[in-house]
């Protein structure tokens, strides 16, 4: 039995969605177009879990900061009003400059908490927001000049909480698409993500990935083999980084709208529900789990508002189930993996 | 020479003293171009102090038997909001209705309290956490349960259209600032709510005795030396469960006495990021893992509450209300990223 217990999960969630499906009976064509949308606004964000997982530190929730690298260089490039080619590329430049620098800061701070990564990184998500908040809705207008006023509120201080960020998608519109359903998607950021996952499974298997490796199954014997452990997890904090911030540029680029204040928010949970629905656990995730978990949660996201409206006749229980389902998640993971560490000590 | 040091051994200033003590000069530095009445202001603080006090003690048990600051406080938090929307419904008014209120909340938060427990005895030295999600995951079952529980009373329930509980109930015509307005005292401008402050002191007082009994000086065995306690027989794992009960009963009823102040029962994801100021707020007193006291509870809550409604004017002031509350919960954060740091410096000194 013990062989199948890293299938339980994904296999409970395959059986509710499957129920799901049959309760809120919607077709096909609508499931996958709106996991199409999903996968591409999300996947990367599991993703860049993988790395830190792989290092020993857990789930790295703050990188929801990453997503505030990216947030910060579209605000930018938005305020100088570049055109679409152009600011994409340097937006992508500028959120790299900002997500290495973010992740060294987390990364140094996660070394100070060592033995308790996860709840450090939430701290630090909560905090970054706050700071985040404090420079948009205070500092503009205030302190900082923007390039134009058009950012701003009308009463001159914050930057408005909505920026039309529909010149991104443009650079990909003319390009070749993809068929699926009733409408026609873009398939360049499909392969983006795909991309981006063999890039990680790249890193998880090159010299680097095997020193996070051995950070990550004993810190005393890489120290002892010679590898700087303090270092290499660093690195993998800002690889994070990095990616969340790849991650947050795809979402709103195919949303076409940047939510300045609340585009960051609880992203983080959802990324590690997902991973974790996949399969993943504390101590070993793949890019595998990854790609199942994206699917299978939400699957089971998009439809229980609607399975909730049919079985209930009240949308706003199937809202609380799917937030139960995200947290749930996470909890169960917690009990499971730290009691079965504890077993095999 | 001795009552000194212990006196300075009190008061012994760190990072999280340091801070608020800054933002509290940076304040008064700010304080002279907003028109302020401190008379007022000290009324009112002496109000927010008790009314986010209790929640700020039900950490105590907690921490003292070596299971982590709880941020699991919605759980406890949920059970108060039962406790209440029972009386409410019964359209209980007065002091009949605070009391059914706690009573309930109370007897509610020992069942709450008890899974809790069970599922923090499993996971030891990951309270924290295992907390923050246990009580993150708990908002949506209690959602799901405010929208389908079977309350009649029309005030409770969305006026036109929408099932189950509205979120905001009014208690206006029920128990609101019952507790405030018993045994005021006037002295000039100044009203002291003594009720409200006698009952603080009362639950104090009880977390203190219960800190003198038997089981307390279990606890704060199990907390400097888990192995040791465990040699001698005692069941570690009992104990840890009164405390979390304990915790989740002064939680519940630190809600209620919350509400009252406030005048609203604030029901689905109200209490979503309570834990964290009530976190701070202790850290601010001078908590730490070693040794968590009542009166950490009492300094952390006034200091806190004072001085973020100190920040409320001066961010008026400056024609930046938002200011207020972001600074706020940038202290907040920050003062528990600094706990979590500050334990990891700790460890790496001691291995050495």
């Amino acid at each position: 039995m013990k062989r199948y217990r890293s299938f339980y999960v994904p296999i409970s969630f395959l059986i509710l969605s499957l129920l799901m499906i049959q309760i809120s009976d919607v077709s096909l064509n609508f499931v996958s177009d709106q996991l199409l949308a999903r996968f591409i606004r999300n996947g990367i964000f599991v993703m860049a879990l993988i790395i830190p997982i792989m290092s020993g530190m857990g789930i790295n929730f703050a990188i929801s900061i990453g997503a505030i690298a990216a947030q910060i260089s579209m605000i930018i490039v938005v305020d100088l009003k570049l055109p679409g080619d152009q600011a994409l590329f340097v937006a992508l430049l500028l959120s790299l400059l900002f997500s290495v620098v973010f992740g060294n800061i987390i990364g140094i701070l996660l070394n100070w908490a060592k033995g308790k990564e996860m709840i450090a990184s939430i701290v630090i998500g909560f905090l970054g927001t706050n700071l985040y908040q404090l420079v948009f809705m205070v500092g503009y207008g205030t302190l900082i000049r923007p390039f134009s006023d058009d950012i701003l509120l009308t009463r001159g201080i914050g930057v408005k909480s909505m920026l039309d960020c529909m010149h991104f998608k443009s650079v990909f519109a003319e390009n070749s698409l993809l068929g699926i359903g009733g409408e026609n998607s873009n398939i360049i950021p499909v392969l983006l993500v795909f991309l981006i996952a063999g890039v990680v499974y790249s890193i998880a298997n090159s010299k680097i990935g095997y020193h996070i490796q051995a950070v990550g199954d004993s810190r005393e014997t890489a120290e002892k083999l010679g590898v700087d452990v303090d270092g290499t997890r660093r690195v993998s904090i800002v690889i994070s980084t990095i990616l969340a911030s790849l991650a947050q540029l795809m979402f709103v680029q195919d949303m076409g709208v940047l939510n300045v204040y609340t585009g960051h928010l609880k992203l983080e949970i959802f990324a590690a529900a997902a991973l974790l629905a996949g399969g993943a656990t504390f101590k070993k995730a793949t890019v595998m789990n990854a790609f199942i978990g994206v699917i299978l949660f939400h699957t089971l996201f998009l439809i229980s508002p609607i399975a909730g409206q049919n079985l209930f006749k009240n949308p706003a229980l199937g809202e609380y189930f799917r937030s139960f389902i995200a947290y749930g998640t996470i909890v169960y993971a917690l009990m499971m993996n730290l009691r079965f560490s504890e077993m095999e000590c | 020479m001795e009552e000194i040091r212990k006196v300075t051994n009190r008061f012994k200033l760190e990072v999280p003293q340091l801070i608020i003590i800054t933002y509290l000069l940076v304040l008064t530095f700010f304080l002279g171009s907003a028109d302020i009445s401190f008379v007022e202001m000290i009324n009112v603080s002496l109000v927010k102090w008790c009314m986010n006090g209790v929640l700020v003690l039900s950490m105590v048990p907690m921490m003292n038997i070596g299971a982590g600051r709880n941020f699991g406080l919605p759980i406890g938090i949920c059970a108060g909001l039962i406790g209440m929307c029972f009386a409410v419904e019964f359209k209980l008014q007065g002091w009949s209705g605070f009391i059914v209120a706690l009573v309930v909340g109370s007897i509610i938060a020992i069942g709450f309290g008890k899974v809790y427990a069970i599922i923090l005895n499993r996971l030891k030295g990951n309270e924290e956490i295992i907390g923050t999600f246990a009580g993150f995951a708990f908002i949506p079952i209690m959602n799901v349960f405010w929208t389908l529980a079977p309350f009649t009373n029309r005030q409770m329930l969305y006026p036109v259209g929408g099932q189950g509980l509205r979120p905001k109930i009014g208690l206006n015509n029920y128990f609101g600032s019952i507790l405030d307005n018993a045994l005021q005292v006037h002295i000039g401008g100044i009203v002291i709510p003594l009720g409200l402050i006698l009952f603080f002191l009362v639950l104090c007082f009880i977390v203190h005795l219960f800190s003198k009994t038997k089981i307390g000086w279990i606890m704060s065995a199990i907390a400097d030396n888990e192995t040791f306690v465990n040699l001698s027989g005692v069941d570690i794992n009992q104990c840890r469960t009164y405390a979390i009960i304990f915790s989740t009963v002064l939680a519940a009823v630190g809600m209620c006495v919350y509400s009252q102040s406030y005048g609203f029962i604030e029901l689905y994801n109200g209490p979503f990021m309570m834990a964290f100021p009530a976190v701070s707020a202790i850290l601010i007193g001078g908590a730490s893992k070693k040794r968590t006291t009542v009166f950490h509870a009492l300094i952390g809550a006034y200091l806190y509450q004072t001085t973020f409604l100190l920040s409320v004017p001066v961010a008026n002031a400056l024609f930046m209300p938002e200011m207020a509350e972001i600074i706020r919960m940038i202290i907040t954060n920050a003062i528990i990223l600094y706990a979590f740091l500050h334990e990891g410096g700790l460890k790496k000194n001691e291995k050495i």
